[in-house]
């Protein structure tokens, strides 16, 4: 990741997560959407058997890809974060579930507008589909872990476990619902001699891009919301320890003890004795 | 780890031989949840039959998150939690005996239910061995990663809807492969059944050693 | 002496909220130390502290010979917590609960024996579930699985709340017998009057942090640390 959250929240309290970086990449994916819409529906010709719904695959494709990368970035982010225990890695991965669910569902809802004009129904139990509704569940289950209440290392590392625990077993469901079902059609992008019309592919690849810098853009300001949260809190325990302190110097019966070497203050005064890092 | 597993297992076992939770309340659900499959599906029309299996598994499925639920609402009760902290048990030796525990009253379950769909279901019996090995590698695979959840979910108010949300999507392969085995041993063409059956058995493997590595950390979070 | 509790600036956090807000104390060896102060000072959460249950959010903390910052699993063994909450199966009966708890801490089951007698619980009561006793009993029962683990350090949070006439006399006994042996016996108590008995040091918590102290202690000056 090339951003740098310390120069967004500079000296003074920030009023946005925006930055130069993400400036510049929220506009170069307006210019690929528009691009993309250019291409997707006006542009390129339409299927030979399927006609113009195919234009739905140019949505549907590139964000169920970008779906399965959210997912392995909340994976990977996981892993990492149990090793290296950095918060960048707990926000990173909580972020990128949130984005996640988004894209899965909008993979499902695009894949159930394409199914119904072209297989006539809404949905079909084969692997592809069914692995991906299961994703949406697990995603959802991850991000239930992360709204349980407490301390944030405990929630971090318990989403992190969580997060493993739902991550080992995708290929596992793949796998399986694989074996279960086949009706799906192969994959067509990643055969060496694509079978799709030229334009058609290239609107696809430009799909890709874009999108993939839809996700990042929105993984960054979501990464950065929630930095900015945590810093809040951060801020917020150095107020407590004061006013913690202060509740005792505030009893009559408690004489301060000659050996202590933290004389309690009066409750008004701002400089707080303070305690080595706070984390 | 083996010792304290042993140790963990057998006073889960005692308690539940002493309160019977499983044996007055978690069977007679599981029981009743055949039931109204019957009703739901209506009996003349063949589908039981033909959904043996698959009901079969639904019906283990919920009896577990019940039998997982009541195995971790006892550690939560009373600050056990700290007290297992405190007591000197091995993490990975408590999980192993959770586990096991559950598993031992998950199996006795499934015997009572598969007399349950050989009675009400008319289910015909080819395959015993597979059966058997399908419902020992299921279970072990369902009582690992539940008891995963359930350390985490333990002593949560959200608990009673947290873990169905957490294990079963989670356990789907468990449930896809063990209706496929027991659909070829209720119909006889055991071939593909064993090969689901090392499926399972492959999930209970990585997720007992993911349990090992796993439950301590996450004991430690209160 | 050899230091048991060595405590600097230690804060601990419960979620956001700093129940100990620096705490500095030194506990000797042998010692029987009475943690006193208003509700909500912090008392419980220094005695999990000690126990390697409350994590050290930042400060020194040494438990014997562990420190507590770097890892705070290790020292869990070698004390015995009696908190508000008794830590026992309702269901199982309390030569069972006894029993597992002494042997999960690699005590004989004689040792379980023994503490089940020594508070009157191996009679009548031993085959008796949890879930029918009195509150007293089961304070007992959480006693007599404390003194199965023999602990190095005693932390007892309001031990005497809830236990009778006898129960009281009986605790009384085994804190003198426990530090007459080599242990340190650290408890939260409300009632003065009851533990003068024991001619103990009174340490005042307020506000998360040791407000008073009478034994301004000729300081325990080594901190061993364990290998």
């Amino acid at each position: 990741m090339t951003t740098d959250p310390q120069t967004a929240a500079g000296g003074d309290a920030p009023v946005g997560t925006g930055s130069p970086f993400t400036r510049v990449l929220g506009i170069l994916c307006l210019v690929g959407i528009a691009a993309l819409l250019a291409f997707g529906l006006v542009w390129s010709a339409p299927d030979v058997v399927q006609s113009d719904s195919v234009r739905i695959m140019y949505l549907h494709v590139p964000v169920a890809i970008v779906a399965f990368l959210a997912f392995a970035v909340t994976a990977f982010g996981s892993v990492m974060y149990l090793w290296r225990k950095s918060q960048f890695w707990d926000l990173t991965a909580g972020a990128s579930a949130e984005i996640g669910v988004m894209f899965t569902a909008l993979t499902l809802l695009t894949g159930m507008l394409w199914g119904r004009p072209t297989w006539g129904v809404f949905w079909v139990w084969d692997a592809r589909l069914t692995t991906t509704a299961l994703l949406l569940v697990l995603f959802l289950g991850y991000l239930a872990v992360r709204r349980i209440p407490g301390d944030p290392d405990v929630v971090a590392k318990r989403a992190a476990i969580a997060g493993l625990i739902a991550f080992i077993d995708v290929p596992i469901v793949h796998y399986s619902t694989v074996w279960w079902r086949t009706l799906h059609q192969g994959p067509t992008i990643t055969r060496l001699d694509p079978q799709i019309d030229g334009l058609m592919l290239f609107s696809l690849m430009l799909g890709m891009v874009v999108f993939l810098g839809v996700y990042l853009w929105l993984l960054v300001h979501r990464f950065r919301v929630a930095y900015l949260e945590s810093q809040v809190d951060d801020l917020g325990l150095d107020v407590a320890l004061a006013e913690r302190r202060a509740e005792g110097s505030a009893l009559p019966t408690s004489p301060t003890s000659p050996t202590s070497p933290t004389s309690p203050t009066p409750p008004e005064a701002a400089p707080l004795v303070t305690t080595g890092d706070e984390r | 780890m083996l010792r304290d597993a042993a140790l963990v297992a057998g006073k889960d076992l005692r308690l539940e031989w002493r309160s019977r939770v499983a044996t007055n309340q978690v069977a007679p659900f599981a029981i009743l949840v055949l039931i109204l499959f019957a009703f739901a599906l209506d009996p003349d029309r063949g589908i039981l039959e033909r959904a043996t299996a698959g009901l079969y598994w639904v019906t283990v499925l919920f009896a577990a998150l019940l039998a997982l639920s009541r195995a971790f609402s006892i550690e939560a009760a009373d600050g056990n939690r700290d007290a297992l902290r405190l007591s000197g048990l091995d993490p990975a030796g408590i999980f192993l005996g959770k586990a096991a525990a559950v598993a031992v009253v998950l199996l006795a379950l499934e015997v009572l239910l598969l007399v349950g769909v050989i009675v009400l279901y008319n289910a015909d019996v080819h395959g015993i061995g597979l059966l058997a090995a399908t419902c020992v590698a299921a279970t072990a695979g369902l009582a690992a990663t539940g008891s995963l959840y359930g350390v985490l979910a333990a002593g949560l108010r959200v608990r009673e809807t947290l873990l169905p949300l957490l294990l079963l999507p989670v356990a789907a392969p468990v449930l896809i492969g063990a209706t496929r085995a027991f659909e070829d041993a209720f119909s006889g063409t055991t071939g593909e059944g064993w090969s689901w059956c090392v499926l399972l058995a492959i999930f209970a493997l990585i997720y007992t050693v993911f349990g090992v590595l796993a439950f301590g950390p996450l004991l430690e979070e209160s | 002496m050899e230091s048991v509790v060595h405590l600097r600036a230690a804060v601990a956090l419960l979620g956001r909220f700093p129940a100990l807000a620096g705490v500095d104390l030194d506990v000797g060896r042998g010692e029987t130390v009475v943690l006193q102060g208003p509700n909500g000072a912090g008392k419980t959460t220094l005695l999990r502290l000690c126990a390697g249950l409350a994590p050290v959010a930042s400060g020194e903390a040494v438990v014997l010979g562990h420190d507590l910052v770097a890892d705070r699993k290790a020292v869990r063994r070698h004390v015995g917590l009696l908190g508000h909450q008794t830590h026992l199966y309702d269901e199982l009966t309390v030569a069972d609960n006894v029993t597992f708890w002494a042997r999960a801490a690699r005590a004989e089951a004689s040792d379980a024996q023994a503490a089940m007698a020594r508070l009157g619980l191996d009679g009548r009561l031993a085959d008796v579930a949890v879930a029918r006793l009195s509150a007293g009993q089961r304070r007992r029962t959480a006693l007599a699985v404390l003194v199965a683990r023999r602990p190095e350090l005693w932390l007892l949070d309001e031990p005497h709340a809830g236990l009778d006439q006898d129960g009281r006399d009986l605790l009384d006994g085994l804190i003198r017998d426990a530090t007459a042996a080599g242990a340190t016996v650290m408890m939260a108590s409300h009632e003065l009057d009851r533990v003068q008995g024991l001619a103990p040091r009174v340490v005042h918590i307020a506000g998360g942090a040791v407000t008073d102290d009478t034994a301004a202690p000729a300081a325990p000056t080594e901190v061993a640390h364990a290998p």
